[in-house]
């Protein structure tokens, strides 16, 4: 019955991985075209800042490449100087010495300040943009996607942006000072310029040599972290299963040797980079002696000035920063390309199930539901749903009933409209579900579902979720229909107790009569209960039953259920078998005709009738 | 202060790595140091028109120079990641085992996104000080002193111009540098917000659904996101002006140089080479003293770090091995409460609590929630420890067991069933790793879980978790019941366990949980009839006390709090022979 994994005993998951987001990638393309043209997409709305912050960018390489040259002004008012000790020409290289610093000054703090504002501006649309995506992707690609996937696809690919849109505006500054320190040698003299600059394609042989052995172990370093924080996630969530099963000693070894492969990973790159270290300095050195050498010789026979000797080794120290720096943010270059390739396969997930163009709201409905000959399949081929037929009248309660499979949390969920059906329709009051807007539908219907779900916040926010402006006296009024206000009031704070991380402060059962207020104060015309007994323990579920009674009356209620008992109460019982309604009406009539409810009836009871037995 | 002297301790424990890279930088200071010393002399020896041989002596002293302070900078580049990633490796390696260790309690209060980011990114962030800043910050000494002598000998007036920034900048940096803290502080917390809100969202996407809050969500999340981008940017402002400040006070210590230094030369006390000198020393130190913001601002955040990081590891494990515990190879499995007492924090829990089950006995656990049945069974594995009274297995107090031992004797079937990302087989041997198949296939099919097992393609080597398939509810309870049963446990505890299985599993179910509980004492938490009925003892428990103990017709004829259970919860679910075998025909039983 399960070969294939489809909606069925509440599961939600395990759909095969169509559909599902890839895996972590391998390093990808140096430059992705599609994705820096939708990032500039991003920049677009900030670009008088953007603008501001290229200007600024380009002031403060030039107040750099500048300050050498000043400098060299200097020494050569200095050697002419002296014999006629006039310092007034100093003074003058002094002011431009001092002015150029002021505007870098200003230049500088604009130029970064405004790069700041404008990555993150655009890491705010992108989280966003995200975020409002993943609002409108229908709940199938949540069967397909673990959260910890989607979020590594929200945090550290948008992390790893952030960094890339730094790396970039720093990176064009590091060309354009390289540009701007090589004009500068050519226009002081070209003859020793050409000397300095042969070890520049030594240089960059050098470094794209090493980057071709950096690369794959950069990856292992990626790998390993990846596997370490995946070791360490496991062991912190499922701690008390680790404990509980005397798993401690066999872990940590588990853990050690994936630590150390991340430190082995990691010391065989520090060598790798510390390895460039020595090859800047002695070329560095090498230069600076061509300098020395043949800058030395020309002044000495009077063809060059002794300043531009000076200006020549300040430009050549200047000039391995820049190189360096676009090295080694290569490999991040490339990670930062794989991020955006992958937040932009995410943003670019088709919604499912979407608003037509025409969608109107859904007027205020009294609840009557039918469902037109609806088919539904996950994959291909392989029908969940099969031609069912309902005609429910406001305020009449149904209980789905069916093997594990038979289709009863699928038709569950395209009641809601979590999915659209692929054939026949679903109506409210004669409203096809589709031509009106989700919003709309969903405000009128409510769901509660197997496993209770609650956010952070106090339980007074839990109760009132999308409901803030709901009173106090409303948020009571819900809780006590549902038998819950006893137990909150008897907490700490009352109402105001927060909920820790998934209500782990709770029980299942209080989880869930909080889930069942929730749904109560929605004041929904349709309510669906899918499962939502079946972790309660019997006496909040005996509570529950009572509760129900009160929330069922005036409401249209679908109710699925594994316990037989939770569902006799209903007006009219549908069972279910192979995607197709096998029979349907009252609790009586279907044990009288004695077909498969009558058998799944007695197959239940089976165990407990022989308990009875054993017990007298 | 106690948390800085932690961290060199934790990077002292590699001496030999430490002194080597410490010797490696001096080294390499020093070497730096000479470059430009012989840089003016070119000059000097240029000015004076002097000899070719000689410059090109100078260049060879260049290159031998920085080929020198090349190697020794490499040997303390990779000398002190060495010692970072080891101290990382250890504070890793520690972190894991301490989290694994800590007891229930403290797991209780703690969320395990906070746990993460205090492995991943606090270790990073002294990682980053130990190997940056320890370091960099003797370099930055060395860098600024040596230059400094240097600059005083050469002309004293001079030096003072020249260096009058250096304590400027120290200044500025130390300030910049607290605010920073609490600046940084604030953006990792937001992100925290950030994690949790998206994590909530994605992890309660149904609801949202359900409920068409997804504006109210957007909402939500566009508060937190503004606030991390403002965050940021105060930070970013923070930062950018001490930067731009220590680059103005450089700018304007060379300016200062040439200016006083032209004046020298006028009045003959300095030579051009000399005031060459000048500019590359500062020039040397330029980069150093401009990174100590850096390392300023890598030391507060290793602090915190430091604090957090300490925080876990320093906590303390209340359930620990007693001095003298015993290792116990196997126990019968008598069990008595003796005057039980366990409080939360402040919150009483169970009061008083007497029971024994001699060993083979079913003990069936009974109550509302809230009224203590799972505190019991956790008290048994020592999940946590009583707060008064004393429980004992055979007669020996749990606390005088070695943890290992008791938790090898006690086999616990939790209600939250966890799986890790392992193939099926691994998870049902997650107890005991090195079981062979045939065991592992014996436990799965008495949980009843074979047969969809080896209806998978991969049988049971299929993946589950994040890479492979999703498990339905019953099917993770099946699984967590095999996992119990192959641990073969003296003591068995069954909480919650049947609750999400279907009604034809459940029954098979049922008739396999017979055949394992035999021959151990077990406690169930059962809410059904038929389970409690079968138990040999039924405690029925009452706001931490035990209000009712014996068998079924025993209570039932007491006529207590078990029988209004009884007929509350218990009884609707039971229709009589009579019904199922005349169809219903009068239609359901109700009380």
């Amino acid at each position: 019955m399960m070969g294939y994994h489809g909606w069925g005993g509440g599961g939600w998951r395990g759909m095969g991985r169509r559909g599902a987001l890839d895996d972590e990638g391998e390093l990808g393309a140096f430059y992705n075209h599609r994705v820096v043209t939708r990032l500039i997409a991003y920049v677009m709305p900030h670009k008088g800042i953007a603008l501001l912050s290229v200007v600024t960018m380009l002031v403060t390489t030039f107040t750099i490449v500048a300050q050498p040259w000043i400098i060299k002004i200097g020494i050569d008012q200095l050697v002419e100087a002296p014999s006629r000790g006039d310092v007034g020409a100093l003074a003058a290289v002094m002011a431009l010495f001092l002015a150029n610093i002021g505007v870098r000054f200003v230049a500088n703090y604009l130029y970064q300040t405004t790069l700041a504002r404008v990555s993150q501006g655009v890491l705010y649309s992108l989280r966003s943009r995200i975020f409002a995506h993943l609002q409108r992707l229908s709940t199938s690609f949540f069967d397909k996607n673990e959260v910890g996937r989607i979020m590594s696809r929200g945090q550290n690919d948008v992390n790893q942006l952030q960094e890339f849109l730094n790396l970039v505006i720093s990176s064009l500054a590091d060309m354009l000072s390289l540009f701007g320190i090589i004009l500068a040698m050519f226009l002081l003299d070209v003859q020793l310029a050409v000397i300095t600059l042969t070890v520049v394609p030594v240089l960059i042989g050098i470094m794209l040599l090493w980057q071709r052995i950096a690369w794959g172990t950069f990856m292992r370093v990626r790998q390993a972290i990846a596997m370490v924080n995946a070791n360490l996630q496991e062991n912190i969530s499922g701690v008390r299963v680790v404990q509980a099963l005397n798993r401690e000693d066999a872990n940590m070894r588990r853990f050690d040797q994936v630590n150390t492969g991340h430190l082995d990973a990691n010391l065989h790159a520090s060598r790798l980079s510390a390895a460039l270290m020595p090859t800047v300095e002695i070329l560095t050195a090498v230069a600076i002696g061509l300098v020395v050498v043949f800058g030395g010789s020309m002044a000495i026979n009077g063809t060059m000035e002794v300043s531009v000797i000076v200006a020549f080794a300040l430009y050549v120290q200047r000039f391995f920063d820049p190189i360096r720096n676009l090295t080694m943010q290569y490999t991040q270059f490339q990670r930062a390309m794989t991020s955006g390739v992958r937040i932009f396969a995410l943003l670019d997930t088709p919604v499912e199930v979407e608003d037509e163009p025409d969608a109107v709201d859904l007027p205020p409905v009294r609840g009557d539901v039918a469902l037109e000959d609806v088919h539904f399949h996950y994959v291909p081929d392989v029908e969940v749903v099969r031609g069912v037929s309902l005609d429910v009248r406001a305020g009449e309660t149904v209980a789905l009933v069916g093997e594990t499979g038979a289709g009863k949390t699928t038709l569950a969920a395209l009641l809601n409209r979590f999915y659209d059906v692929t054939g026949g329709r679903i109506t409210v009051d004669g409203h096809d579900v589709r031509h009106v807007t989700q919003d709309s539908l969903a405000r009128q219907t409510a769901m509660v579902l197997q496993e209770p779900f609650l956010f952070s916040g106090s339980i007074r926010d839990n109760i009132a979720y999308n409901h803030a402006e709901a009173p106090l006296e409303a948020i009571e009024e819900a809780a006590r229909a549902v038998g819950a206000h006893t137990f909150i009031e008897r907490l700490p704070e009352g109402y105001d107790t927060p909920v820790s991380e998934r209500g782990q402060n709770l029980s299942v059962g209080q989880r869930q009569l909080i889930s069942f207020a929730r749904a109560l104060l929605a004041d929904p015309r349709i309510l669906v209960l899918d499962e939502a007994t079946a972790n309660i323990d019997s006496y909040s579920e005996s509570l529950i039953q009572q509760a129900l009674t009160e929330v069922f009356k005036g409401r249209t209620s679908f109710v699925i259920a594994h316990r037989l008992s939770t569902v006799r109460n209903a007006d009219r019982i549908v069972m279910l078998g192979h995607g197709q309604v096998l029979e349907q009406g009252t609790h009586d009539s279907l044990m009288a005709a004695g077909g498969a409810y009558a058998s799944l009836y007695s197959a239940y009871f089976a165990a407990g009738a022989g308990a009875q037995e054993a017990g007298g | 202060m106690g948390i800085l002297l932690r961290i060199l301790g934790l990077a002292w424990r590699r001496p030999r790595h430490m002194v080597a890279a410490y010797g490696a930088l001096i080294a390499s200071s020093g070497f730096a140091l000479v470059v430009p010393r012989l840089l003016g002399d070119t000059v000097d020896e240029v000015l004076r028109g002097g000899d070719f041989s000689e410059v090109v002596q100078l260049a060879v002293f260049i290159l031998l120079v920085s080929a020198g302070r090349g190697v020794f900078a490499y040997g303390q580049t990779y000398l002190s990641e060495w010692t970072g990633q080891l101290v990382a490796y250890d504070l890793r390696n520690s972190l894991f085992n301490k989290l694994q260790r800590l007891s229930f309690s403290y797991h209780d209060g703690q969320q395990t996104g906070d746990q993460m980011s205090r492995a991943t990114a606090d270790v990073e962030a002294l990682r980053n000080f130990v190997q940056g800043g320890l370091l960099r910050a003797l370099n930055i000494v060395i860098l600024v002193f040596g230059a400094a002598g240097v600059l005083f000998f050469l002309n004293w007036r001079l030096a003072l111009v020249g260096l009058l920034f250096v304590p400027i900048v120290a200044y500025r940096s130390a300030v910049v540098s607290l605010s920073l803290r609490e600046v940084w502080t604030h953006v990792l917390r937001v992100t925290g917000k950030m994690t949790t809100a998206l994590q909530e969202n994605l992890a309660g996407a149904r609801v949202v659904r359900a409920f068409g809050a997804q504006e109210h969500e957007k909402r939500k999340f566009d508060v937190v996101i503004t606030e991390l981008a403002d965050s940021h940017l105060r930070a970013n402002r923070k930062q950018v002006w001490n930067s731009s400040f220590i680059q103005l006070m450089f700018g304007a210590a060379t300016a200062g140089i040439i200016w006083f230094g032209g004046n020298e030369i006028v009045n003959g006390r300095l030579t051009p080479g000399e005031l060459t000198q000048f500019i590359f020393y500062l020039g040397l130190i330029q980069g150093p003293v401009r990174m100590s913001g850096m390392i300023l601002n890598n030391f507060s955040r290793a602090v915190s770090a430091g604090q957090r990081i300490f925080e876990v590891l320093d906590a303390p494990s209340p359930v620990a091995d007693r001095d003298g515990a015993t290792r116990v190879e196997r126990v019968l499995g008598h069990v008595r409460f003796e005057d039980v007492s366990f409080a939360y924090g402040a919150e009483p829990v169970l009061d008083h609590v007497s029971l024994e089950a001699p060993p083979g006995q079913v003990v069936a656990l009974l109550g509302m929630p809230g009224s203590g049945k799972t505190t019991i069974v956790h008290l048994l594995p020592r999940f946590y420890d009583v707060s008064g009274g004393r429980i004992t297995i055979d007669g020996m107090d749990v606390r005088d067991f070695t943890l290992e031992s008791l938790r090898r004797n006690v086999g616990i079937a939790m209600q939250d069933v966890f799986l890790f990302s392992a193939t099926i087989a691994d998870n049902i041997a997650y107890g005991r790793p090195g079981t062979t198949r045939e065991e592992i296939e014996r436990a799965a099919k008495i949980a009843q879980l074979h047969d969809f097992i080896v209806s998978e393609p991969e049988g049971y080597e299929t993946w589950i978790g994040e890479r492979g398939i999703t498990l339905s509810g019953g099917q993770r309870q099946r699984l967590a019941i095999a996992r119990t049963v192959l641990l073969d446990p003296p003591v068995l505890v069954l909480d919650d366990s049947t609750s999400s299985v279907d009604a034809s599993t459940e029954h098979l179910l049922r008739q396999a949980l017979e055949e394992v509980m035999r021959g151990r004492t077990t406690f169930v938490i059962a809410h059904r009839l038929s389970t409690v009925r079968n138990a040999d003892a039924i405690i029925v428990l009452d706001e931490g006390r035990i209000a009712e103990q014996g068998s079924h017709d025993d209570l039932i004829a007491r006529d207590g709090l078990y029988r209004k259970l009884y007929e509350l919860q218990l009884l609707p679910a039971e229709p009589t022979i009579d019904q199922l075998a005349g169809g219903g025909g009068q239609g359901s039983v109700r009380l």
